[in-house]
């Protein structure tokens, strides 16, 4: 999509500043969900304290955003493009600090674990789907800073993988429950971790509607996937 | 018949000019609704506008392409009304069509007189008939608790927004079919624009309204369908909604976003 020069160049200026102070919240949610991972699968209490801790970083980047757009529609009133932009960058941004509390979640029951020093069967499995959701909110943050609606359509696909890799989960966690009732409490923090990951391939899957409806003024949200693949042909 | 007024495949060349300043122009003016031109300076939406009550005739020599088609009282048939040649006939489609000016115009009267002077012209002549008819005017464009003490002040003494009412009552009490703004509230402060606003959104139930304006968040806020033009062109005509926020002409996008050139 090619947005021609406008006549302000302020208003220009606007809005590249506060795109890219959304791909910088995006690095540092990626940043803090990468590091929460970690933290769960080392044990690791300080990266865990350190994620809660840096969780004000995103809160800030998400108000201060919340300003530059009203500043935004209050000076500039934007239409069409420039509008839906303006429109998108809001829920975002909303996604992305969600997507924060999430990693702060996932911070907080790395803590759980390593207080309690059991560790949950099969702890590992949790990797694969942290890898997956990364990916997933790193491509999402790429097709808005690009515009792609392909790169976009192609992260909505990626979250049946990651619901599948959520169920498997719970399944095997299930199983182990029933066989060792001592190991329920640290598999429920696994479980509350899976949880918390597939929560922000979710929200990855909302940045990347925001973009379909950026670049071609539709809305797809609340459609099957079926329906949007319909759409994207 | 939902269409009021139907614009056909219009040119236009001003007396003496080499060029057209309107290129075959298409577009309906549907009863009770709203309808906005917009368009950068020089594109022909005034000049659309006036030829819909044929107020470019005041001056003769202009040439007319197409047609510009009028519902007539049966609520069936349309005359065109560039097919109007006599005087009698003009006044008669200006008075179904009234125009409003982008300044005031009120006469040098009283404010009472200002509306009572078209009504005696056109034959209404019982006194009672005539208070009626003012009261209801000044009624309607949202004048008359502001001067209904005072109906036998000079009109000139108004601010301009109320001299822009005035001026909308003096249209309504000929009983207009179609009222043509242009521009309306382009030289009045935002709260006497607000109130034109506001009173365009409550004639729309008895008009049918055709206006033309630079501010196009006004057109976004009034108008039910909205026109774009640029070199005598309409590029785009669509449901307001869909012009400003999802336009499907790049240059139409180009212009409400301020990329223009």
């Amino acid at each position: 999509m090619s947005m021609g020069q406008h006549i302000s160049h302020r208003f220009d200026e606007d809005i590249e500043a506060v795109t890219s102070k959304v791909l910088m919240m995006g690095g540092v949610v990626h940043q803090q969900v990468e590091r929460a991972v970690s933290a769960l699968l080392t044990c690791d209490r300080v990266l865990a304290e350190k994620v809660i801790a840096d969780d004000v970083k995103v809160n800030t980047l998400d108000v201060k955003i919340d300003e530059m757009c009203n500043r935004i529609i209050v000076t500039r009133q934007p239409t069409a493009t420039d509008l839906r932009l303006v429109m998108a960058i809001i829920k975002a941004t909303n996604d992305l600090e969600r997507m924060g509390d999430e990693a702060k979640r996932i911070a907080r029951q790395a803590i759980d674990i390593s207080k309690r020093g059991v560790l949950p069967e099969l702890f590992e499995s949790i990797e694969q789907m942290a890898v997956r959701v990364k990916e997933m909110l790193n491509k999402s943050l790429d097709a808005f800073a690009r515009k792609d609606i392909d790169a976009a359509f192609t992260v909505i696909g990626l979250d049946k993988k990651v619901d599948k890799d959520y169920e498997n989960l719970t399944r095997q966690q299930i199983t182990h429950m029933m066989e060792d009732p001592r190991k329920i409490h640290a598999s429920m923090d696994l479980l509350w971790s899976a949880r918390a990951l597939e929560r922000i391939g979710d929200r990855s899957c909302n940045i990347c509607e925001y973009v379909i409806y950026l670049v071609q003024g539709k809305d797809v949200r609340h459609i099957d996937y079926k329906e949007l693949e319909e759409h994207m042909e | 018949m939902n269409n009021m007024m139907e614009v056909q495949n219009l040119s236009f060349t001003y007396k003496g000019a080499a060029e057209p300043s309107l290129k075959g122009i298409s577009l309906p003016i549907q009863k009770n609704k709203v309808t906005a031109l917009i368009g950068p300076s020089g594109c022909g939406k005034s000049t659309l506008l006036r030829g819909m009550n044929r107020i470019h005739d005041l001056y003769p020599g202009h040439q007319y392409d197409g047609a510009i088609q009028l519902l007539n009282k049966d609520g069936e048939s349309y005359t065109d009304i560039l097919s109007l040649k006599k005087e009698a006939e003009m006044i008669r489609l200006r008075q179904r069509v009234g125009m409003i000016f982008q300044k005031p115009t009120p006469f040098p009267m009283t404010i009472h007189e200002n509306i009572a002077y078209g009504l005696k012209l056109s034959g209404v002549k019982k006194k009672a008939d005539i208070e009626e008819i003012v009261e209801k005017s000044l009624r309607d464009a949202a004048l008359w608790t502001e001067v209904k003490e005072r109906l036998g002040h000079d009109a000139r003494g108004l601010s301009g927004g109320q001299q822009q009412r005035l001026c909308i009552a003096r249209a309504i009490a000929l009983k207009p079919e179609v009222i043509l703004f242009d521009e309306p509230t382009s030289a009045l402060d935002p709260i006497s624009t607000l109130a034109i606003e506001e009173m365009i959104s409550v004639l729309r139930e008895d008009y049918s309204i055709c206006i033309v304006t630079h501010n196009m968040q006004q057109a976004a806020r009034i108008s039910d369908y909205t026109g774009f033009m640029y070199l005598g062109e309409m590029i785009e005509f669509d449901q307001t909604d869909t012009i400003f926020m999802q336009p499907s002409v790049k240059q139409t996008e180009d212009y409400i976003s301020g990329r223009f050139g």
